[in-house]
């Protein structure tokens, strides 16, 4: 729909690309619409497509309790308003890179060191992804994204840097791991399209799988990224939410154990995921060559920390007595409430792909699926969240390359809620089983769907929220499924 | 090197001097005990003056200080507040807040703002919504030197210059955007918009009305965008008020129209408030794909929840917020004035302003000759002899060489006097080398003429400056 004068925009105005038009968003429509609540509204759609870690805040309230001088508006931190109000360096306040890289370090289990010169703020992951993209490639050129991957690469990587995101399937077959076969396979139908590919993207621990990458896998990745003398950009947001081995093997110390050219190499860091706080936008860009890092500082000015959140994190960050306790006891939390969902899935027949990280699992819905189609899973979707009433992220968002599969997160509530997710879900499992067999039995020829709207616009969408608890900029943002079911 | 383009080339815009004088203070910052002789920075726009107004506020206002509303712990909701529709709290008063700075002639509709880190950060994204990479942008010179790197580097838009000149006093003016305008099309670049800053960095002054609807004309005739970024609207400490380009689209009536469509404002709490550190920034806009998108692009630099918060809580409470704009203003009158005073008692003359952190200050009778060169060779005498940093015209684009941006906001009184006792003792110092140094040359006829006239003005009114300014 083109308003009046919008030919005056950029396309990147004008156009739909930046990936936060699909139908997924009916999805957080219907959740908003009618969010769940314990006593309000139990009977409301729970939210469990966001991948927010709520499991530890007690944690932290209790420090800043204990802490008032890490502020600086109270009383006992007030005398430092003045100079962190008015700083705007943008290497960062030394204090806040310092406990940054010692926090890095200590969640790889004080396997790898960081140079706190090395750390470059950005505006989350999600800034520290693009930032990474303008330093290293160009508009047209092409960088290798595994797949599943997270949706929102599709704005973070491409929408104004002009890249192109090459995917590389992972098929189920082998628990999604990326193959050497799959990468050169991928690489080399970029050249034959004439892309130059800068670069390769990972994330490690993996969103939507949940699993870390082991040694081999990482070694040979490595190993291709320097033979092809191109760039690897490692996505470790979540690398504190790993709760069970095996361990996290980061980038950081793999560079320790082959040859490889160093200046390839980059981290993508956040503390929105492994210490849930994504309100307090904090990215890092962490690179192992020096132009990048200089090239990204300056970039960083479009994106640095407040000054007020440096100085509040620099102070937590460093009491390594309360890091120790957090990455401990968030990690079993994190563990508790994994196996309470994925026991209870277990319990009706519901398989999730194994994994030892995240803040979600990986569910196995081709079952319960009608017919193996991306249609399939599209209707499968909208059941979910109309009748079982909850909000879970469909595998075609994630660029999945069969259809069935669910990204569905678990950290974000409490006992509480989630049991009564798994009752909904045993029940609904039950149902469709029933209902499953006689499909197959009868061959039903038509697909309805379940009475939501087809139509959607993301504008209208922004009008009409008017709510806080809406949003987020994070969830998954896929292409339409019924496009790609159609194509 | 296999890094992208953006990486490899310069126009980032970071090798400028501006940015130079910046690194050599870094290496030898003045300090009242450890380094009183190490350079005073007065190349920062920064608003050091009324921290003490906001340190109070907080002292009286300790939910907002930690992390409370009504004596409730809303860590955990703040923690998790990603929504780059923004808190709609801070929303609601950031839109009171600058309708309080015009005076409430006009008012904003907070669903028209987006949030986003800083205004270096809205100014790029408004590039980003308005062109195309090869694009430009036209913009009155001299204009703040960041422009080169927040309008062009990632953005690939160019940025036309539309040349003002002392000659009346720096004044925006028909044949100059139409020549500005011109140059682009010759180079075949298709011009997007007009971008001015009102007002103005680094002039210190407010746009006339006249200035602003010829803009508002030009911007209609050729159907390009105006974006006006206000950051130091409430910066503003005498004659003439603050007049905002919306209002100017008010008086004219210009509801509903296209060209309203295409104007946005830029606005930021960096300089108004003080609080560079906390990266707060937004575009205004009434065209509804603009906020659109720039909300989306807002996600790769939104503001600190914790932020949000704490300004929610300061800029609600209006009676604090009316009386630090009128403090902060006298404030910054007073500095202005012993700026002034300090320069002419050096025989140094600044463009009138009344507004900013910082003056325009006229050097020309200072350089060996009326070339770039010799400003680059004042400069640096002025960084490292000196010992204080002032920011080159050049770095601004000034078309006419010996004029300097000199910022007072950002240091002590104390400080202040010192840098223009050293300024003093350094133009004395001038006067007194004879010719046979080659240097400034020019020097003892214009200096003599200049102390006559010089005398002669004040005998007739101090206030009246018009004679000097026509040199």
């Amino acid at each position: 729909m083109e308003l009046k004068g919008s030919s005056n925009l950029s396309t990147l105005a004008s156009s739909n690309d930046h990936g936060e038009n699909s139908l997924y968003f009916e999805g957080w429509k219907a959740y908003d619409n009618d969010p769940f609540h314990p006593s309000r509204n139990p009977k409301g759609v729970i939210q469990m497509g966001l991948a927010e870690n709520q499991l530890s805040f007690e944690l932290i309230e209790d420090w800043i309790k204990k802490n008032p001088q890490a502020s600086i508006c109270t009383p006992e931190g007030v005398q430092a308003f003045k100079d962190i109000a008015n700083f705007q360096d943008y290497h960062g306040l030394p204090q806040f890179r310092n406990a940054v890289a010692k926090f890095m370090g200590r969640v790889r289990g004080g396997r790898a060191s960081f140079d706190p010169e090395r750390i470059v703020m950005a505006g989350g992951a999600t800034g520290a992804s693009e930032l990474l993209m303008f330093c290293l490639a160009d508009r047209g050129d092409g960088f290798l994204v595994p797949s599943p991957c997270y949706p929102a690469f599709d704005r973070d990587l491409r929408w104004r840097t002009g890249v192109q995101l090459l995917h590389v399937e992972c098929k189920s077959g082998n628990n999604f791991q990326l193959t050497k076969q799959s990468l050169e396979d991928a690489y080399e139908n970029a050249r034959k399209a004439n892309i130059k590919v800068k670069g390769l993207i990972i994330a490690n621990p993996s969103n939507p799988l949940g699993t870390t990458m082991d040694k081999a896998t990482f070694k040979m990745l490595v190993k291709f990224i320097n033979d092809k003398k191109i760039h690897l950009v490692c996505d470790e947001i979540y690398s504190a939410t790993v709760f069970r081995g095996p361990r996290l093997v980061s980038v950081s110390e793999i560079i320790e154990e082959i040859e490889c050219d160093r200046d390839l190499i980059h981290i993508v860091y956040s503390l929105s995921k492994d210490m849930g706080l994504p309100g307090f936008r904090v990215g890092i860009v962490y690179s192992y060559n020096d132009k990048v890092v200089s090239c990204a500082r300056k970039m960083s000015s479009f994106g640095l920390i407040s000054s007020q959140t440096q100085y509040f994190l620099a102070s937590m960050l460093s009491d390594e007595e309360f890091v120790g306790k957090y990455l401990s006891e968030s990690a079993m939390k994190l563990a508790n409430q994994h196996d309470l969902f994925t026991r209870g899935l277990e319990e009706v027949g519901i398989k999730c792909l194994e994994s030892n990280a995240g803040l979600y699992v990986w569910m196995d819905l081709r079952p319960l699926l009608k017919e193996a189609t991306f249609e399939g899973e599209m209707d499968l979707w909208r059941v979910i969240i109309g009748d079982v009433k909850l909000n879970v992220s469909p595998g075609s968002s994630f660029h999945c390359h069969e259809p069935g599969w669910f990204r569905v997160c678990f950290a974000n509530m409490d006992i509480n809620t989630m049991r009564i997710a798994l009752g909904r879900i045993r029940k609904f499992v039950v149902q469709e089983s029933d209902q499953v067999l006689q499909v197959k039995k009868q061959k039903r020829t038509s697909k309805r769907s379940h009475g939501l709207t087809l139509s959607f616009s993301s504008q209208m969408y922004d009008e009409t929220c008017s709510s806080p608890r809406m949003l987020s900029p994070h969830t998954p943002l896929p292409q339409s499924p019924l496009l790609r079911a159609r194509t | 090197m296999n890094l992208s383009s953006k990486a490899t080339c310069a126009s980032h815009g970071q090798d400028s001097s501006y940015f130079l004088g910046w690194q050599e203070y870094e290496k030898n910052p003045y300090d009242e005990v450890r380094n009183p002789d190490g350079i005073i920075q007065m190349g920062l726009a920064e608003n050091q003056l009324s921290f003490d107004l906001l340190e109070s506020w907080l002292a009286e206002n300790p939910d907002a200080a930690s992390f409370r509303r009504n004596g409730e712990s809303i860590f955990r909701e703040l923690a998790l507040f990603q929504d780059y529709h923004g808190l709609p709290a801070f929303k609601n008063a950031l839109a009171k807040f600058m309708a309080e700075i015009r005076g409430n002639k006009v008012s904003f509709d907070p669903r028209n703002l987006v949030l986003t880190a800083g205004s270096t950060s809205a100014n790029e994204a408004l590039v980003f919504c308005l062109a195309e990479p090869g694009d430009a942008f036209l913009l009155p010179t001299p204009y703040y030197p960041g422009f080169d790197r927040d309008l062009k580097w990632r953005t690939g838009v160019e940025i036309v210059p539309i040349q003002c000149t002392s000659s009346n006093g720096f004044r925006i003016t028909k044949p100059a955007l139409e020549e500005a305008y011109d140059t682009a099309r010759n180079r075949n670049i298709r011009v997007k918009g007009i971008l001015v800053t009102n007002p103005s960095n680094p002039l210190g002054i407010t746009l006339s009305d006249k200035e602003l609807n010829l803009l508002i004309n030009f911007v209609e005739s050729k159907e390009i965008h105006l974006i006006s970024d206000e950051i130091y609207s409430g910066t503003v400490f005498n004659s003439p008020r603050f007049t905002s380009v919306m209002e100017i689209l008010l008086d004219r009536n210009y509801v509903d129209t296209e060209v309203r469509n295409r104007v946005h404002i830029v606005y930021s709490l960096s300089k108004d408030l003080g609080l560079p550190g906390f990266r707060v920034g937004a575009i205004y806009s009434n065209n509804p794909m603009v906020v659109a998108t720039a909300t989306k692009m807002s996600s790769f630099g939104l503001v600190s929840s914790q932020t949000q918060y704490l300004l929610s809580a300061m800029l609600s409470d209006e009676k604090f917020a009316k009386n630090y704009v009128v403090e902060n203003q006298k404030r910054l009158k007073n500095r202005h004035m012993m700026l002034v005073q300090g320069m002419e008692d050096a025989g140094i003359s600044c463009l009138e302003s009344n507004a900013g952190l910082f003056s325009w200050v006229d050097m020309r009778h200072l350089l060996e000759s009326d070339t770039f060169e010799a400003e680059m060779e004042l400069w640096k005498k002025i960084v490292y002899d000196v010992g204080l940093n002032i920011s080159p015209g050049s770095s601004c684009h000034c078309l006419e060489p010996g004029w300097f941006r000199v910022c007072f906001a950002n240091m002590s009184e104390e400080t202040l006097n010192l840098a223009m006792q050293r300024l003093k003792s350094f133009v004395d110092s001038i006067y007194q080398s004879n010719d046979s140094y080659g240097f400034f040359h020019n020097f003892s006829v214009k200096d003599s003429r200049r102390r006559l006239l010089k005398k002669w003005v004040f005998r007739l009114s101090s206030s009246d400056r018009g004679l000097e300014r026509d040199r």
